[in-house]
């Protein structure tokens, strides 16, 4: 009975593991989707920039981060750079991130700037 | 004919005895790493504890040529490893590569690698995910295909398109169409998430007939001769 329980309570696990309300933390998902552009430290200077014909921005920069609205760091995350008429590298990563994964990303990246 | 047929039915049986033993190889030396059963990664977290890259469709994506070559005397196809964030470092001007945490890929006597290579062609992916005919063929010419690669869809970013030219925490692509069937090309640049939900590759939305540009220019850049330059 125990064993059958446990079974149970495991299936219940995974089965939340792989519904559409799990949300991964926004430290990791900027560590798995971000860090390769935008740095570990998160100043723009990932492992892939040394080819790049325009710089990753520097979310640590409040210069360069306080002129953004939520909105449209919402909708750079979702969309890609070409939504706010940036770069095509800043890739779309609504496929990737669920919306409210983009907005805890969001708040992240005022942690990141110190600004708004 | 009964000749024929006998030849015909030992070739069946020795393909399938060979597959049998790579499926022994499998269970032994690669499941350890590689994902050998579904599904796919659903998280992150769960994403980050595969040491390798899931091969329970290997035999959809692979081509069995080139599988059993590089079996034979692997080599690094992503530079920063599987997977990137686990081996970078920061470095003075930019993130690095710690190349100290990336460990070789073992490499498969000649004997093992025909026969895992038998086993792994054998795990498909289903049906709805790749269709037989889905890259149209055709060709493209390298200066086209890069501006389709790296202008219209930026990635260059994180794709070496020669060696030593490009990013580093996906895959190489300028050999990948010798390592990878056209067809899955297609679909996983198509949907990447279908494939793998966590994967860092984005789902461009790419237009249909763009995407079989990016296969041609895969195509046109694996038919290079990159060891020779």
């Amino acid at each position: 009975m125990k064993n059958k329980c446990f079974s149970w309570l495991m299936f219940a696990l995974l089965a939340m593991g792989s519904s559409a309300a799990w949300s991964t933390s926004a430290e990791d998902n900027y560590k798995n989707f971000c860090w390769q552009c935008h740095g570990m430290a998160g100043n723009g200077m990932g492992v892939n920039v040394q080819d790049m014909s325009v710089q990753p921005r520097d979310h640590t920069s409040a210069k360069a981060m306080g002129g953004r609205s939520d909105a449209d760091l919402f909708k750079v995350i979702k969309q890609g750079g070409l939504a706010i008429d940036k770069s095509v590298l800043m890739p779309p990563w609504g496929d990737s991130l669920s919306d409210e994964e983009i907005r805890d990303l969001v708040k992240y990246l005022r942690k990141l700037c110190k600004c708004g | 004919m009964k000749y024929l047929l006998l030849s015909l039915a030992a070739l069946l049986a020795s393909s399938a005895v060979l597959a049998d033993e790579g499926e022994a190889i499998l269970e032994e030396q690669c499941a350890s790493c590689h994902a050998l059963k579904g599904p796919a990664a659903q998280t992150v977290e769960e994403l980050w504890q595969r040491k390798g890259p899931d091969l329970f469709y290997a035999g959809s994506k692979y081509n069995r040529e080139w599988l059993e070559k590089w079996l034979l005397k692997p080599r690094r196809l992503r530079p920063a490893g599987y997977h990137y964030m686990q081996h970078i470092k920061p470095g003075k001007k930019r993130d690095m590569i710690d190349v100290s945490t990336l460990q070789p890929h073992p490499s498969l006597s000649a004997k093992a690698a025909r026969e895992a290579t038998e086993a792994l062609m054998k795990l498909k992916a289903p049906a709805s995910l790749v269709s037989a005919g889905a890259f149209k063929g055709g060709s493209i010419s390298i200066s086209f295909g890069e501006m389709v690669f790296d202008k219209f869809n930026g990635c260059m970013a994180c794709h070496q398109i020669e060696p030593d030219y490009g990013g580093l925490s996906g895959p190489e692509v300028y050999t990948v169409a010798k390592r990878y069937q056209a067809d899955y090309l297609v679909s996983f640049i198509s949907d990447p998430q279908a494939w793998n939900p966590k994967a860092p590759m984005p789902n461009k939305h790419v237009a249909a007939a763009n995407i079989q540009k990016l296969v041609q220019y895969l195509q046109a850049l694996a038919k290079e001769n990159w060891d020779e330059k």
